[in-house]
């Protein structure tokens, strides 16, 4: 449910016109009802969202590449175009990134999953982003292992030529990430698997939960709407 | 006699690679025994156990479980009636929640609703675990990843449990708790292990396998005890330990 609400929500928001700035912090304001609804400290999604940055470099540049009208701003001529697309994808990924932070934080991954599961995703996508979650912290200290093992061996890599043992690491850990995916592979079938995971029921969402998503869909959608109108 | 639960006459099997696992085998376990199958590595202990329930398929001999002969029509029924517990429970246990993953067994067998959530639950109460069912598998210990990884195959209602090497990376205290919880299960067992002492807390009966054959089959403190037999065999009893000395628990 929540799923869906982020999902159309992050439509909404891209659907808005970008010379609509007050639509923005509409959407803004609803997002931070959100996170308070959720009790989420101000300070932990700005943490979470720094994960947008590398994508908003890219933004930054379009100002200064872009073509059509300039404008001086502080002495720099600056592309007008490339300022608009550069504040849209600023505007947008923020909004959309905060979205996914809010739903992250209150959700843990197996309702996430039941959740694709009950809005119809393709059941294989489902399991394997399951397959995922469960086998990241096996992989990751399996990388661990390897680490420790080869620093007690002294291996303090310095220079790019000694980084053939890397290398090697990286293809034993794949091999055996590969074997255990043919053991996990046997398990299933020793316990009946036929190529088909079995579905789960998973509890509806509470009507009073869907209609609190859908006002602040609604509300967006709505915004994103008067955004063209008064354009 | 009663029908044997599992089944194995000449059994033979060798790899891609040439190498000979198992070379004429024929075994049988009766309902109610505890069978603990021992040998030095590579000695087709695994390949064995993987015939059981069809995952891998003789290429000479037959195998039938409860009278069923293991082929690829009646893979759904042996599957459920031999039930595997697998070396590392992390390639067993791989659904997001430990609830899901007792699940799944019974869920391929086609059980939905009620009689599903109860199966779950009274196979994670057989192994003590009701308290982790929401968990996520890898925030388990070891210790409990064994026992989800025991109460998965449980969910199936198997009429023989088999373990690969069920006492490994345990600590002493996990150990014993797996132990109690084996021998309340009372199921019928065959399990594959080194750890001889602990075979012989839990078995009646021991069979020896090497380089494919099978070297002996009985009463596992007569085994224990042939000094020949188990140097033959690659066997060794921890330092100290008298196998004739020591009084089973009933």
């Amino acid at each position: 449910m929540k799923l869906a609400a982020t999902i159309l929500f992050v439509l909404a928001v891209v659907a808005t016109p970008r010379e609509a700035f007050w639509a923005f912090a509409v959407h803004a304001a609803l997002l931070v009802t959100a996170a308070a609804a959720g009790r989420l400290p101000p300070g932990f999604m700005a943490r979470r969202l720094l994960i947008e940055i590398p994508f908003l470099l890219f933004a930054v540049f379009l100002p200064f590449l872009g073509r059509g009208e300039r404008v001086e701003v502080l002495g720099v001529a600056l592309s007008q175009e490339g300022l608009w697309a550069a504040w849209n994808i600023l505007a947008k990924a923020t909004l959309g990134a905060a979205a996914s932070v809010i739903l992250a934080a209150t959700t843990s991954v197996p309702d996430l999953l039941k959740a694709f599961g009950r809005l119809h995703f393709p059941r294989v996508l489902v399991a394997m982003m399951g397959f995922m979650v469960r086998y990241l912290d096996v992989v990751i200290g399996e990388l661990g292992r390897m680490r420790i093992a080869l620093q007690s061996r002294a291996y303090h890599p310095r220079w790019f030529g000694e980084a053939r043992a890397l290398a090697a690491a990286a293809g034993t850990l794949f091999i055996r990430s590969y074997e255990r995916g043919e053991r996990v592979y046997l398990a299933m079938q020793a316990r009946g698997y036929r190529g088909v995971m079995p579905e789960f029921e998973a509890a509806a969402a509470p009507a009073g939960q869907w209609v609190a998503a859908l006002v602040v869909v609604a509300l967006a959608a709505a915004v994103a709407a008067m955004g063209w109108v008064l354009r | 006699m009663s029908v044997p639960v599992v089944a194995t006459s000449g059994l033979r099997f060798s790899y891609p690679d040439g190498r000979l696992a198992l070379d004429g085998v024929d075994l049988h376990v009766h309902p109610g025994e505890q069978v603990a199958l021992l040998g030095p590595n590579g000695a087709g202990k695994t390949t064995l156990v993987l015939h059981l329930n069809g995952i891998l398929l003789p290429q000479q001999g037959t195998v039938h479980v409860a009278g069923i002969p293991v082929i690829k029509e009646n893979f759904a029924e042996v599957r459920r009636r031999v039930g595997i517990v697998f070396q590392d429970p992390d390639d067993q246990v791989f659904m997001p929640t430990v609830y899901e993953d007792v699940a799944f067994g019974p869920a391929n067998l086609g059980l939905r609703g009620a009689e599903l959530t109860d199966r779950v639950e009274a196979a994670l109460a057989a192994v003590g675990m009701e308290a982790l069912r929401d968990r996520a598998p890898h925030h388990l210990s070891f210790g409990e990843r064994r026992l989800v990884a025991i109460a998965t195959v449980l969910a199936m209602e198997p009429e023989i449990l088999v373990l690969d090497e069920p006492s490994a990376n345990l600590d002493p205290a996990g150990r014993r708790e797996l132990a109690d919880v084996l021998r309340q299960l009372g199921l019928t067992m065959l399990m594959v292990t080194h750890d001889l002492p602990y075979a012989l807390l839990l078995c009646d009966r021991a069979v020896v396998m090497n380089r494919g054959r099978i070297a002996a089959d009985g009463p596992i403190e007569e085994v224990l005890s042939d000094t020949m037999l188990m140097a033959a065999n690659r066997l060794e009893l921890p330092f100290g330990f008298d196998p004739g000395a020591i009084r089973r628990r009933p």
